[in-house]
């Protein structure tokens, strides 16, 4: 080691051809291996995203079809799939508004000293585990009732979605130009009609992406539903809102939790659906986000 | 070629000299062992011979692309050991760009390609085999807005000698380096402090400290002033003056009056007008007094005079 | 300038209507007014969600808070129909898991922010960051459900013996099971739900460190990794802290995934490979079915503390977070 640094430390002769010296080809190594392992941890985590939708399409593509998707228990799982979408066009329909009221706070009038504050509150309520929100309903809503609802549990969704589409919301109105608002403001257009026929406009992109991305959210999340509206069964399709929903989450807790074949293999099916869903729309919010992007940095 | 040729560095561009066919090479091709080109490894020992020893590079003809644009075209020019050369010009003329390409502080920009060759000591800067990592050492670099490391004002000097094994003596080695930068008396009681508490001139000299602290063979200097004030821009130039001789500086500087008081010789850059764009390339290179007291090109007159904008 | 004309023209559009009448006025008046109040109200109704939830679930959980006290936390036995509750198995679960997944997932989530925001090119990167990012879309009972069916059976028959026998002087790695329902298949269900997370925030702070930093780190003849070491993990420490405490956070609450493969007890083992609890996941599985009102307060003082842990690392992180704002602030 001594004799190392004594090498390293001597005059290096700029003359020399420019290839690594003294500790430098040790040096090098490090860097790759560690380089390596970076390369190896991303590779690592795609190949487990693989894994696991492999495994949900090969073992879901035997559960799938036209019965399946159509017909309820014990044939299929229509109820749960039109269970699933009415509960989170609900909680949609909720939270869309009460997220982008707030994103405008935010952006249009919440000022240097407000602007924390509200966004800790967003923050703690998207860190906020969804068991608790789904005890926080039942407490508020179903114990008192006594009864479990569909409407219930989409509050709970709502609850959810609020921060995600506030967040995303607010980012988008961030980029919305300031000379436009100025404009504006220059013209002596009232502030109210300047947000929603100027500034809201020009964010409607990104406020469809951050809302898509909540419902992929809201559409997969199990705690609420399980607490709050669980005991419907799948063999008939219920749309009132205030009766029991049945949902496609709980659907598959429940037959991961039975130990019967022919339940995983419905199991499967389910998740297809679920995954298929929640990518596409993931997928559809990236390309409608970079296309918002595009037009409004233009 | 005009590799012996000691008082015409800069070829006027415009005159067309045409490159000897297979000078011209991109850095991406595999090194073939083409005939007539002086091969990097083979020049390694080969040009080393016929070289003038002062030259510490050799630029051949060197065009610098981004993507498609061409930021620079037909520069050559030799950097002569232990002297201070100064590169001028108006925003936009690749002098920056050029300066960059000597330790190849390019290569992480995307699209970045190089044409023709540039020498150090004779070896090509972009052949085949070189370490870019052990070219950066020899060749150091301060860039124009002080960058220190979010860390104590000690850590930033000793960081890179700790990397490069010199751990004996470290100390004396950062108090040197801060001597040589003209900022210990300034900042010897306040070593375990954040750099970033430093004034903008202070933290200049830091990084200057930092590049000497492993003891390079050049200091690439790209604008060190310009986000400076007159006193801290005072000191960084004489700071300058004392670094000459123990190493070879090249000094990209938009302020005409810091070149004629640091350089010896001086490279004035301009925009020419090559098809439809203009591109950046070097106009005349010359000792300090001839570029800015009777220069040959009439560009380089107006330039120095002030007719140029 | 392009994007102006369509705003340019709504709003000259807008002033030209605007012929300031009082009545015109009026209504500007209150439709500003009116548009602040609803918009602030939604502010106020996301504050009151949070603190109605803190009041509802303390409330819920009085009777119990009164009858066990702080013993609730030191207490292992969890026999519902005995009347004895004993939160001490799955908040020892709780922590186990969590540190398990993030003493894997976050070394592995900031290596792969490393290879997204330094190493990998454009191209690669644009590939790889909507995947990782895909993995967090992955809905927890699905990937719990994965846990059960496929992962389970693959530890129980290779992994778990396989520690064992290498690392079977540790307790932690004991004689392995029959069924994959462990505390070890939770703890690597968490870790792939926090990797994602870590992984983009730390990507978007690599990505965040200013070029010239790392130039200057690299001009000094450092190599990749020097430069990393030495100037990119530093500078973005604090908000790295802050995106593994968010990753704690989604550990510690996760409650279906965990329920799924942790095998349901609520008593704590020294072995991983032991079936275990923890309180989101108990939460869940007894919450629909408790037997008793003492049961059910039990449960909501589990939420409770469930509550005040993942509350104050959410601060705690948001925290750490604005003072890593003001420290990039100084480093520009």
């Amino acid at each position: 080691m001594s004799l190392f640094r004594r090498r390293a430390e001597k005059e290096f002769d700029p003359t020399q051809p420019l290839v690594a010296t003294g500790n430098l080809s040790r040096r090098h190594f490090v860097s790759r291996v560690i380089q390596f392992l970076a390369i190896a941890a991303a590779v690592a985590a795609v190949a487990v995203l693989v894994i696991v939708i492999w495994a949900v399409v090969s073992h879901g593509a035997k559960a799938i079809s036209w019965t399946f998707i159509t017909t309820g228990y014990p044939t299929g799982v229509g109820p749960y799939l039109v269970g699933t979408f009415e509960i989170v066009a609900i909680a949609t329909l909720i939270a869309m508004p009460i997220g982008v009221l707030i994103a405008l706070f935010l952006t249009e009038y919440a000022g240097r000293r407000w602007t924390r504050p509200v966004q800790l509150v967003l923050d703690v309520m998207n860190g906020l585990p969804s068991i608790l929100i789904a005890v926080f309903i039942y407490i508020l809503i179903v114990a008192p009732t006594k009864k479990q609802s569909g409407i219930a549990a989409a509050i709970a969704l709502a609850i959810i979605e609020v921060p995600l589409i506030a967040r995303g919301t607010q980012e988008v109105l961030n980029l919305v130009p300031s000379h436009q608002r100025e404009a504006a403001d220059a013209l002596g257009v009232a502030r109210w009609r300047s947000i929603l026929t100027i500034i809201l406009p020009a964010a409607v992109g990104g406020i469809v992406t951050a809302t898509l991305l909540s419902v992929a959210r809201a559409a997969g999340e199990t705690a609420p539903v399980l607490l709050i509206d669980s005991l419907a069964k799948g063999d008939s399709i219920q749309l009132n809102p205030f009766g029991q929903i049945p949902n496609v989450p709980v659907r598959i807790f429940q037959l991961s939790e039975e130990a019967n074949p022919e339940g995983f293999t419905e199991a499967w099916g389910l998740s297809l659906i679920l995954i298929a869903i929640i990518l596409a729309l993931g997928l559809s919010s990236r390309a409608l986000l970079n296309r918002s992007k595009r037009k409004m940095s233009r | 070629m005009s590799i012996d040729d000691q008082t015409f560095d800069a070829q006027p561009s415009t005159n067309g000299r045409p490159l000897a066919p297979g000078r011209v090479r991109i850095r991406t091709e595999p090194l073939p062992g083409v005939i007539g080109a002086p091969a990097a490894t083979e020049s390694a020992t080969e040009s080393h011979v016929h070289v003038a020893p002062e030259s510490v590079f050799e630029a051949d003809g060197v065009g610098i692309f981004y993507g498609k644009k061409q930021a620079l075209i037909d520069v050559s020019m030799r950097v002569r050991r232990g002297q201070v050369t100064a590169l001028i010009g108006p925003s936009g003329c690749g002098k920056t760009t050029f300066l960059r390409s000597l330790n190849r502080m390019n290569d992480s920009v995307s699209g970045f390609r190089i044409e023709g060759q540039i020498r150090y000591h004779g070896h090509d800067i972009y052949g085949t085999g070189v370490d870019t990592v052990e070219v950066r050492r020899r060749i150091g670099m301060v860039f124009q807005k002080p960058n220190p490391f979010p860390k104590s004002i000690f850590d930033n000097i000793a960081w890179a000698p700790r990397n490069l094994g010199m751990r004996s003596g470290l100390k004396e080695r950062v108090e040197k380096a801060l001597r040589g930068a003209a900022l210990w008396d300034e900042v010897k009681d306040r070593l375990k402090d954040s750099a970033m508490g430093l004034s903008g001139g202070q933290q200049q000299r830091l990084c200057i400290a930092r590049a000497i602290a492993i003891e390079p063979d050049v200091l690439l200097l790209d604008e060190p002033a310009s986000a400076l004030d007159p006193i801290a821009t005072g000191a960084i130039e004489d700071l300058i003056h004392s670094l000459k001789g123990r190493f070879t500086i090249v000094i990209v500087t938009h302020n005409m009056q810091q070149a004629a008081r640091v350089a010896d010789r001086t490279a004035f850059f301009s925009l020419e007008t090559r098809g439809e764009k203009p591109i950046g390339t070097l106009i005349e290179f010359d000792e300090t007094e001839k570029i800015f007291g009777a220069p040959r090109d009439p560009r380089t007159r107006d330039y120095v005079t002030g007719r140029f904008g | 300038m392009s994007a102006t004309p369509p705003a340019g023209s709504a709003s000259l559009k807008l002033a030209r209507s605007n012929r300031q009448s009082p009545a015109r006025k009026r209504a500007d008046r209150f439709g500003d007014l009116a548009l602040f109040l609803i918009c602030a109200a939604a502010a106020l109704l996301a504050l009151l969600v949070i603190v109605l939830i803190a009041k509802e679930v303390i409330e819920g959980a009085q009777p119990a808070i009164s009858k066990f006290g702080l013993d609730f936390i030191t207490s292992s036995e969890w026999a519902p129909p005995l009347e004895k509750f004993g939160g001490e198995g799955v908040i020892v679960g709780t922590l186990i898991t969590s540190a398990m997944a993030l003493l894997i997932g976050a070394p592995v989530a900031i290596s792969i922010g490393i290879f997204l925001a330094l190493l990998a090119p454009t191209s690669v990167r644009n590939v790889v960051s909507p995947l990782v990012e895909m993995l967090a879309a992955i809905p927890s009972v699905i990937l719990g459900f994965w846990g059960l069916i496929i992962l389970g059976p693959v530890l129980v028959s290779t992994i778990e013996p396989f520690l064992h026998d290498t690392f079977g002087f540790i307790p932690l790695f004991g004689p392995p099971q029959t069924t994959g329902n462990s505390v070890f298949n939770a703890g690597l269900i968490l870790t792939i739900m926090v990797i994602p997370i870590i992984a983009s925030v730390s990507r978007d702070l690599f990505m965040a460190v200013p070029r010239e930093l790392q130039d200057g780190a690299a001009a000094l003849g450092s190599t990749r990794w020097e430069v990393i070491r030495g100037v990119v993990l530093p500078t973005t420490l604090s908000g790295m802290t802050a995106a593994c405490l968010l990753g704690l956070g989604r550990a510690l609450g996760e409650a279906i995934a965990v329920a799924q493969v942790i095998g349901g007890s609520t008593e704590s083992h020294l072995s991983l490979f032991e079936p275990g609890g923890t309180m989101a996941s108990l939460i869940a599985l007894q919450f629909p079915s408790a037997v008793s009102k003492m049961h059910t307060a039990s449960l909501y003082y589990l939420a409770a503390l469930l509550l005040v842990i993942g509350v104050t690392s959410n601060l705690l992180a948001s925290w750490i977070g604005s003072r890593f704002g003001n420290a990039a602030g100084v480093t520009r």
